[in-house]
């Protein structure tokens, strides 16, 4: 059979057919009119326009981060490209796989300062797995399809591809090719048997195990497994932040986050462990903290993770093993299974009674005299109200941390928030991603007034599709994390973080056609969670803006470069 | 310390940025960087002079393992190997200085490849450690030009980059 002459705009689009793609999220220009003319006539996945490219990249990580597929986004050329630079950096240090397409000007018109032309290949080299500038319509579609692959594979990340204006006019052949292989990347899948054997021996005679796992169990797919494998050897563990959800925090084993804002009993067993396994996670500085202060207490390092980059890159590893997280814990419950010695060290061990010395320490207790709305409260509440169900996606800062600290999550993806790059403004575009996604599901966004700031043209966007998704803004009226470093660390001089000349929220909310809701008291927060939750705005987008108190700090604290059981805690005690 | 390191990538638009750019993202030194196309047109072959303790360089070549474009690495100091560079240097010479100019490059392997009237070109093959010693022997004041090519290098015996 002959194949089908099409444009090159109608070879995107049915490429992008072909990949299973249900949503593609993008904002049109000059040098994607073609494409989106495509689009037009086609209904097999839906378009969401966004109303700023940031955003369209962030709603794309988001439903990737949701769903485990790869998330797409279609950007024109110049400044489409640059404004989703943020999102594409975001994406690339979460390991999110996406696919990113933008314009660029006609081939010839390359390099000659054409209108809206920038080198969107050069711009985005360091902040993308691979990127791809396509010359000839031929290219398009095996382009698109090592694209999807390159996300999605290995250590997956963002993949974006170039395509000039004049060739997505052109006709060719749409031929899809069916597999691909490329000879200059296999990533492993199975981790190294002689290595799996090394690390079951060094946990099942360790003294003082402990587990961190990250964001790529989560990636991965991983959690069943790894879940599987702790309780199977009745290990202690932790998440990170990126990793929340890897591990029911419900679990017994279970003792919170570690790092710079993690609970006493995570970072100390991290500190003290005699065997620690990490799974993909990377050891970096939000979690270890100092690394030489970090080892200073010898511990025996087994690190299960795809990329063979992250082993030994900040903390010397002992037994690495390479290869999928979820496989290589397969491998491990396998193996165990099969041995004779059984026994753990750890059941009614002294390690677990130091473990739950330092649980006593409650240090997430907080102060709470029932007068000034407590963030750390409201966060509480929305877990009871949403029965620890909702897909919660928050900005950056305080807020963040306390939705980290005081929302236990006990699936993964349920948890969609920046760790890596840290981006402000991705909480409110990581709903829309979420709620597309799962339109039936709870979504909340969990911010700040500082945060979402920085996307909140979307609220636009979630009216044009129906999006209710449920804003939980935790407004002190500063930016609460530089805020609170500056008062540690700089001698209360709050340089610039007080957030002046801000909006009526209630107002901006109605005024995009949401509901809007100002919580001032304490006694409040529960009635009007429940209300914004309730089967009467189910619909509607609800902006609940909590004025909370303005001088609240997030605890434990360890502060930069400091080590991780050198935490500063609630009650003032510092330097353990 | 300097290691010498060999990689196959596609030859393809963009891939040296690749490379250089993933030296300056993550702060590691580039003593000298060559590449060329090889036997094989789809393949390029790059030679990158750098250092640093053994974790960086285990590093350098892990993170260039994980560049896409990149089909082989081979850190040329795990192994015997031979180091050439090439370098051209412009020597101002009068007459009274010719000589002694002549014979220093000779018993350095030089050879003069353009002789004017007050001027001598004279090229070298090396060790990049062999091109330096010639230039700290010969008078530094007479030197008018220096080029030099940065080092490639090549496995001994069966230790091949190949794919």
């Amino acid at each position: 059979m002959k194949a089908e002459i099409i444009t090159g705009a109608e070879i995107a689009i049915r490429s992008l057919q072909k990949e299973n793609v249900k949503f593609v999220f993008g904002y049109p220009g000059g040098a994607v009119l073609n494409i989106y003319d495509a689009i037009f006539q086609q209904s097999s996945f839906k378009h969401v326009l966004v109303r700023h490219e940031q955003a369209a990249v962030h709603a794309a990580d988001a439903y990737s981060r949701a769903t485990g597929d790869v998330g797409v986004a279609l950007v024109t050329s110049g400044p489409g490209a640059t404004n989703a630079v943020t999102g594409i950096a975001t994406a690339h240090m979460d390991s999110i796989p996406m696919v990113i397409i933008s314009g660029q000007v006609p081939t010839h018109a390359i390099g000659q300062d054409a209108f809206q032309e920038c080198d969107t290949v050069g711009i985005t080299r360091p902040c993308v797995k691979h990127n791809f500038l396509v010359k000839d319509i031929k290219d398009i579609a095996s382009t698109i399809k090592k694209a999807f692959y390159l996300a999605a594979t290995g250590r997956p990340g963002p993949v974006l591809v170039d395509i000039p204006k004049d060739i997505t006019a052109e006709t060719a052949e749409f031929i899809y090719p069916e597999n691909i292989s490329l000879r200059s990347y296999n990533p492993v899948k199975h981790g190294h048997s002689g290595q799996i054997n090394k690390a079951l021996e060094l946990l099942i005679n360790a003294e003082r195990p402990m587990v961190y796992s990250g964001g790529g169990v989560v990636l991965g797919n991983a959690s069943e497994a790894l879940t599987e494998f702790v309780k199977l050897l009745g290990l202690p563990i932790t998440n990170t932040l990126m990793g929340l959800g890897g591990f029911p925090a419900s679990h017994e084993s279970f003792l919170g986050m570690l790092g710079m804002h993690g609970t006493y009993q995570a970072n100390m067993a991290m500190q003290e462990c005699d065997v620690l396994l990490a799974v993909g996670a990377r050891f970096d500085d939000r979690v270890i903290g100092n690394p030489e202060h970090f080892l200073a207490k010898p511990k025996k390092i087994i690190h299960i993770d795809i990329d063979p980059a992250s082993i030994s890159k900040r903390v010397k590893i002992d037994i690495p093993i390479v290869g999928d997280v979820r496989l290589v814990l397969e491998d491990l419950i396998s193996t165990f299974k099969t041995q004779k010695n059984k026994n753990s060290k750890t059941s009614d061990s002294e390690w677990l009674k130091a473990i739950n010395q330092w649980k006593e320490k409650d240090c997430m207790s907080y102060e709470d005299d029932g007068t000034k709305i407590k963030p750390q409260k409201v966060i509480q509440k929305l877990h009871e109200i949403t029965n620890g169900e909702a897909f919660i996606t928050s900005d950056v800062g305080q807020h963040q941390m306390w939705a980290a600290q005081y929302y236990p999550f006990n699936k993964p993806r349920r948890w969609i928030n920046s760790g890596g790059l840290g981006t402000m403004g991705v909480g409110l575009p990581y709903a829309m991603g979420c709620q597309l996604a799962f339109p039936d599901s709870q979504v909340a966004c969990v911010t700040g007034e500082a945060s979402i700031q920085m996307c909140i043209q979307e609220l636009s966007t979630c009216k044009q599709f129906n999006l209710p998704v449920k804003i939980i803004n935790l407004n002190n009226r500063y930016m609460g994390m530089v805020r609170q470093w500056q008062e540690f660390f700089y001698g209360n001089r709050y340089a610039e973080s007080y957030m002046d000349a801000l909006p009526d929220f209630v107002k901006l909310a109605e005024s995009y056609g949401h509901v809007g809701m100002k919580i001032e008291k304490s006694s409040d927060i529960e009635s009007a969670l429940k209300e914004a939750f309730s089967p009467k705005l189910k619909e509607r987008l609800v902006f609940l803006d909590f004025i909370t108190d303005q001088t609240e700090n997030v605890f434990p604290m360890v502060p930069s470069g400091k080590g991780l059981s050198e935490m500063i805690l609630a009650d003032g005690a510092e330097d353990l | 310390m300097r290691h010498i390191i060999s990689l196959l990538m596609e030859n393809e638009s963009g891939a040296l940025s690749r490379v250089s750019g993933l030296f300056s993202a993550r702060g590691y030194n580039i003593e000298s960087l060559s590449v060329a196309p090889t036997e094989d047109p789809s393949l390029s072959r790059m030679t990158i002079v750098t250092s640093g303790s053994d974790e960086i360089i285990e590093q350098i070549i892990k993170q260039l393992n994980k560049l896409i474009d990149v089909v082989k690495v081979l850190d040329l100091n795990d192994g015997r190997h031979i180091e050439r560079e090439l370098m051209l240097v412009k020597v101002k010479t009068s007459k009274q200085y010719r000589d002694e100019v002549q014979q220093l490059s000779n018993s350095f392997g030089g050879r003069i490849i353009d002789a004017s009237e007050n001027i001598l070109i004279i090229e070298f093959t090396g060790a990049s450690t062999e091109l330096d010693n010639y230039l700290k022997s010969l008078n530094n004041s007479l030197v008018v030009e220096i080029i030099r090519t940065g080092a490639s290098g090549i496995g001994r015996g069966d230790r091949v980059l190949k794919i």
